[in-house]
């Protein structure tokens, strides 16, 4: 098997405190690298966890009313919530990708403004569907 | 071009199907979403009923299968900017099919129950 990895040896400055405090990412950055964290949060385990949902409250009456009392529990709101976030982030996001796929806002100006939008829009929609929820 | 076996397919391929399953996925959320929001199904019985649906199984298996092919491409990009040892990578990988498929196994087996 080849080596997937490159082995020239370049000089890297990424300590902890340099990627925290020093190296500052530009708004689409952000965007980007939320949208992989979102994703990753929902291949999992949130995937997972709504098809257990899915699976219990289809299974009898008795479970889905049980689901609804589960729901209601404050950390699997809280979970909910986190969900609910990742979801809308990474639908907003990435509509943002599939327009600049079509080169549409591409320019430097629309796409620090259409990432201010994503990150807003996010937040907003985890705002209004958690507001429902609880 | 140097292809290696943790590598990507090295093609169009799977950039064209994320985005189509990413518009596939959209749809289906935009249009359950309205549907959950404007009738409410969160009784039993209208839940049972809504899931009993032809159209709403197979919509929704359309979903499960985009999101897997989809989160394969997603996940395997994540892998290969992080994951440098390949025995490692592949051995994640591996995991990250099995998952998958495990996932599109239990939304059959919820839908066609």
């Amino acid at each position: 098997m080849a080596s997937a990895s490159a082995k020239k040896i370049r000089p890297k400055y990424l300590s902890l405190p340099a990627l925290l405090f020093e190296i500052r990412l530009p708004v689409p950055g952000w965007v980007s690298i939320l949208h992989r964290i979102s994703g990753a949060l929902l291949f999992f385990p949130f995937v997972a966890w709504l098809l257990y949902l899915l699976d219990s409250s289809l299974s009898s009456e008795s479970a889905f009313e049980h689901m609804k009392g589960y729901l209601a529990l404050p950390l699997v709101k809280l979970g909910a919530l986190v969900f609910i976030w990742a979801y809308c982030h990474h639908f907003c996001a990435g509509i943002r990708y599939l327009l600049l796929d079509l080169d549409l806002g591409v320019d430097l100006q629309t796409a620090r403004l259409t990432s201010w939008i994503v990150i807003v829009a996010g937040l907003a929609l985890t705002a209004i569907f958690g507001a429902r929820l609880w | 071009m140097r292809r290696i076996v943790v590598g990507a397919h090295y093609g169009l391929r799977d950039w064209l199907a994320q985005r189509i399953t990413a518009v596939i996925m959209a749809l289906y959320t935009l249009l359950v979403g309205a549907m959950l929001l404007k009738n409410a199904p969160f009784t039993y019985p209208a839940w049972k009923e809504l899931f009993a649906q032809g159209w709403m199984r197979v919509a929704t298996l359309l979903f499960a299968a985009s999101l897997a092919w989809h989160a394969w491409v997603g996940v395997r990009d994540i892998l290969m900017d992080y994951i440098k040892p390949d025995g490692l990578r592949l051995t994640l990988q591996v995991m990250t099919v099995l998952l998958l498929a495990a996932y599109v196994g239990w939304t059959i087996q919820i839908l066609w129950r």
